[in-house]
């Protein structure tokens, strides 16, 4: 007697806590070993691109807030490069300073959120209380300089919207002296943890080759062993003056890539340090009245500063015709913007490069022969968060 | 190759007719080629030992709907080896057929599918293009310049049907899309008339 066996289909989400937002995986099991897995996504698309195109490019900003919504402010810094280098613009010392310092913590925030976020996939309950504590205090270092939590919308070409308050830079300087301890006992909780290394070593494999064939950066691309980071290798702000260590994991699965992301939360805490000891006072975004709006001040006094700032809240500035594509080192990966000017005050084209669509691709390759149990593990440690991938 | 002037010479001996047009900006690369040497061209670049272009970072279709060949091709492409980068372009008609890369670079998949999806554009021998980001059954390619901002049909859960029903979009106010372009200088007719007088002078 013959006996037919089929292979189940099984629907992974869209509600699922361990699809880490809206991702509908389709995977084909046989067994529990997964044959195949089609990832659909696309349903928080909000058309971000389309939308950019209709808006000046100051009120574009905050739509890079609502990509990557973990680590905002790595996004805006990517579009407001873009600008600055059409406008051809230089950025005040001390704006790179404090973009950077945001851009770092926007990196622990996103860091904090996947390492816990992903012992949690794999049954540890407690990094993810201790984590979200640290998470709650950098916000409210968000909220200081920017006034929003989330949101920020504090980058502009030509620097940032306005300086940090009396007192911000000291308790910085506060948290990145505690911070270490609580990435030290993390990892005293995860690191030799013995259930969490079984459920990350060796899965989610990805060698050096199919890294790179696969468009893979960030952390993807150092965990496989490629030294490759963006604020090494094509440095933008003041990278180039801090001295920072790239750290590269060996066997390119799981436990590597969360090896990589510890320590490069104490590579940020280090650069953030560099940057409040290095900076001065001084102004924070550029001078030039047609791009950046004149303090409040100004406007009951100048009418030259009043033309300035309703030109600019209107019709906005315009950008010269040209196109360009710059990236930035975001948490996650290379985060690009291939931006197209027309010589109006709008772009023509924006288009988005999210590091999390090209590793959320290779989810097929990724799992294929792996159990059902270990599709949060890997979906966890590639670092999806879906306002990026859908855009 | 080192600086990207060598690249650019070595691009162009090597790659002669295949190439229209190299220009270096913002530090990268820019060569325009046709649709038909893209295969080619990708290749080049990718095996080459003087480019190494492992990386296809990104692939977009930008839209000029009042020029004949309506829509621009770009390939974004990565050198880690030589920390360079390089934009490949070419111009297509609408409905045009272009070739796919997903055989040279297995990245290009989802790109080329988003591509489908917001554009319109066909790949040849592509093997999984269907839609990615838009909802299942969505009509249009909401990228093109023609595809209006607030789209054609929109979602609600409709109370008597008992389900999610599409219809086409009623707003209680139109998108308004205030033209507030003038130039800084001042109004036309005194921009003319400085203009007129520097002629004189």
């Amino acid at each position: 007697m013959t006996k037919k066996i089929k292979n189940l289909n099984l629907n992974f989400g869209p509600q699922h806590p361990a699809a880490h937002g809206v991702l509908r995986l389709i995977l084909e099991l046989d067994g529990e070993v997964v044959e195949k897995a089609d990832p659909h996504i696309g349903l928080l698309h909000r058309g971000t691109e389309k939308l950019i195109e209709n808006k000046t490019y100051m009120q574009a900003v905050p739509y890079f807030d609502r990509l990557d919504y973990v680590a905002p402010m790595n996004q805006e810094h990517a579009f407001a490069l873009a600008v600055e280098k059409i406008l051809k613009i230089d950025v005040p010392i001390r704006a790179q300073y404090i973009r950077v310092i945001f851009c770092e913590i926007g990196r622990i925030l996103s860091h904090i959120l996947n390492v816990t976020t992903q012992a949690l996939d794999v049954g540890a309950l407690t990094p993810s209380l201790w984590g979200f504590e640290e998470r709650e205090t950098l916000m409210t270092f968000y909220e200081r300089a920017s006034g929003s939590r989330l949101h920020a919308n504090y980058f502009r070409a030509g620097g940032v919207h306005q300086d940090l308050p009396k007192g911000l830079e000291e308790d910085i300087a506060k948290f990145c002296e505690t911070f270490p301890k609580i990435i030290n006992d993390l990892e005293s909780l995860l690191t030799d943890n013995r259930i969490f290394k079984q459920r990350n070593v060796d899965i989610g494999v990805v060698t050096k080759e199919d890294a790179l064939d696969y468009s893979f950066s960030g952390v993807m691309i150092r965990g496989s062993g490629v030294p490759w980071d963006l604020r090494k290798s094509q440095p933008y702000d003041c990278y180039e003056s801090l001295d920072f260590k790239i750290p590269v994991g060996k066997n390119g699965d799981c436990y590597d890539r969360y090896l990589c992301r510890i320590e490069e939360m104490k590579e940020s805490v280090s650069i953030i340090k560099q940057c409040l000891a290095k900076m001065e006072k001084g102004p924070i975004k550029s001078l030039d009245g047609k791009i950046s709006p004149p303090p409040k001040a100004e406007i009951k006094q100048s009418m030259e500063a009043l033309i300035h700032h309703f030109k600019l809240f209107t019709e906005g500035y315009r950008v010269p015709k040209d196109e360009i594509y710059t990236a930035v080192e975001a948490p996650k990966g290379e985060f690009g913007v291939y931006l197209i000017s027309d010589g109006s005050s709008k772009p023509y084209k924006c288009k988005i490069r999210a590091p999390g669509f090209s590793h959320l691709q290779s989810m097929d390759y990724l799992i294929k022969g792996h159990m059902l149990a270990d599709v949060p593990a890997v979906l966890g440690s590639l670092d999806i968060v879906f306002g990026e991938v859908d855009r | 190759m080192k600086s990207l002037e060598d690249l650019e010479k070595k691009i162009n001996s090597e790659l002669t007719t295949k190439i229209n047009n190299t220009e270096i900006k913002h530090n990268q690369i820019y060569i325009e080629t046709d649709k038909e040497d893209i295969i080619d061209v990708a290749i080049f670049l990718k095996t080459n030992q003087d480019t190494k272009f492992r990386q296809l970072i990104d692939l977009t279709v930008v839209d000029y709907p009042e020029q004949n060949q309506r829509f621009e091709v770009v390939y974004l492409f990565l050198s880690h080896e030589f920390n360079q980068r390089l934009i490949v372009k070419y111009s297509i008609a609408e409905n045009e057929v272009i070739p796919s890369l997903t055989s040279i670079f297995p990245s290009a998949n989802w790109m080329e599918r988003e591509v489908f999806d917001m554009y319109g554009v066909s790949f040849k021998d592509h093997p999984d293009l269907r839609r990615i980001l838009t909802d299942y059954g969505f009509e249009g390619h909401p990228l093109r310049k023609d595809f209006p901002l607030t789209g054609h049909s929109e979602v609600r859960y409709s109370e008597d049907q008992k389900k999610v029903i599409s219809e086409p979009v009623k707003l209680e106010q139109n998108y308004r899309n205030f033209d507030y372009e003038s130039p800084w200088e001042g109004t036309k007719y005194i921009k003319e008339e400085i203009e007129n007088n520097d002629k004189k002078n």
